[in-house]
């Protein structure tokens, strides 16, 4: 640890934070386990979607504000869902107001159910409108270089391509556009969707990707808390190992011990 | 007066306000509102009543991704 920038911080809009994972709060089996896969996950933002309020009905339901206080974490709501752009802004107005003015979001516009991926040209109206009524918008994209760089340029306080389809599981399918993203960016790049195990996000990591966001891959492990736990040290192991700067890779071996001053001929 | 909470129809007397509603519903979560796609700040629900076909939207903080 001592060859490490002591204070090695990811900056999103100008706010540091310790913690390169970021998580979702969606599909856990209570509040309760929410809250200790956060806790054992390390992440210090934490994204939710909005969605109608049960009238009349769960009175007593624990509140995610209650699991996720804002004092604790900054708190990153989500237009997950929204299949346009209109909805989506609506959907950022309301959580700007529930949350009493917090600008940050993240945004997603979904153009497609099967695969959940992004609707671009959609995104990017989404983006302009957002941008120009004060919103920090942290964007869901593909993993196209060129679309990144364009979100970059509205603005955008952090591009998120996806690795594989929301909750697929799958990995980081196309790596060399990750790094392609990461070496024309100057704003976080975020992998958001498609991690499934701790290994994915040290990949994602030692691509050289400023954090990663995930919900499904700790939420539906068989261990979720210990899953969140894993996910902290595969962020931490591939972001340090990204610092350190990786062996080159060579085709055939090259001994550890020195040939000289064997005993035997 | 009939009005639209949540996408239910629903019967409500003339003047009912937003914080009325609130409290008729019984709702303690942290809520923002919206009517026919305007905000609705938390400041001014006791003062902007309801009218007639009014679409309300009260949402909350839930788990997602």
């Amino acid at each position: 640890m001592t060859e490490k920038q002591p204070q090695d911080l990811l900056l999103i809009n100008g706010k540091p934070y310790t913690s390169r994972l970021l998580v979702g709060t969606g599909k856990y089996r209570d509040m309760e386990e929410t809250k200790r896969a956060i806790e054992a996950s390390g992440a210090q933002i934490v994204t939710f979607a909005i969605r109608r309020s049960n009238i009349g009905q769960n009175r007593d339901e624990p509140n995610l504000l209650d699991a996720v206080p804002p004092d604790k974490y900054t708190l990153l709501p989500n237009t997950a869902g929204c299949f346009d752009a209109e909805t989506a802004v609506r959907t950022c107005r309301l959580a700007r107001e529930l949350l009493d003015g917090h600008n940050l979001v993240k945004l997603e516009v979904l153009g497609d159910k099967k695969t959940l991926y992004p609707d671009i040209p959609a995104t990017l109206d989404a983006t302009k409108t957002l941008i120009e009524d004060g919103f920090d918008v942290m964007v869901y994209t593909n993993d196209d270089p060129v679309m990144a760089k364009r979100f970059e340029e509205l603005g955008c306080v952090a591009v998120m391509p996806l690795a594989a389809p929301i909750g697929s599981g799958l990995g980081i399918r196309n790596p060399y556009n990750i790094r392609t993203i990461v070496e024309n960016a100057h704003v976080p790049i975020l992998v958001d969707a498609g991690v499934g195990t701790a290994s994915d996000a040290a990949v994602a990591m030692e691509l050289g990707c400023d954090g990663v966001l995930m919900n499904t891959a700790i939420a539906e492990a068989k261990n979720p808390v210990l899953m969140a736990s894993a996910m902290k040290k595969g962020i931490e192991a591939g972001r340090e190992a990204w610092l350190a700067g990786r062996m080159p890779r060579r085709a055939y071996a090259s001994a550890s011990s020195p040939i000289d001053g064997t005993f035997f001929t | 007066m009939q009005v639209f909470i949540n996408g239910k129809q629903t019967e409500l007397p003339s003047g009912t306000s937003v914080q009325n509603l609130i409290e008729q519903f019984d709702i303690r979560d942290k809520v923002a509102v919206e009517i026919n796609e305007e905000i609705v700040s938390r400041s001014r629900f006791e003062l902007h009543t309801l009218e007639d076909g009014d679409r309300v939207e009260i949402v909350r903080a839930i788990g997602g991704g």
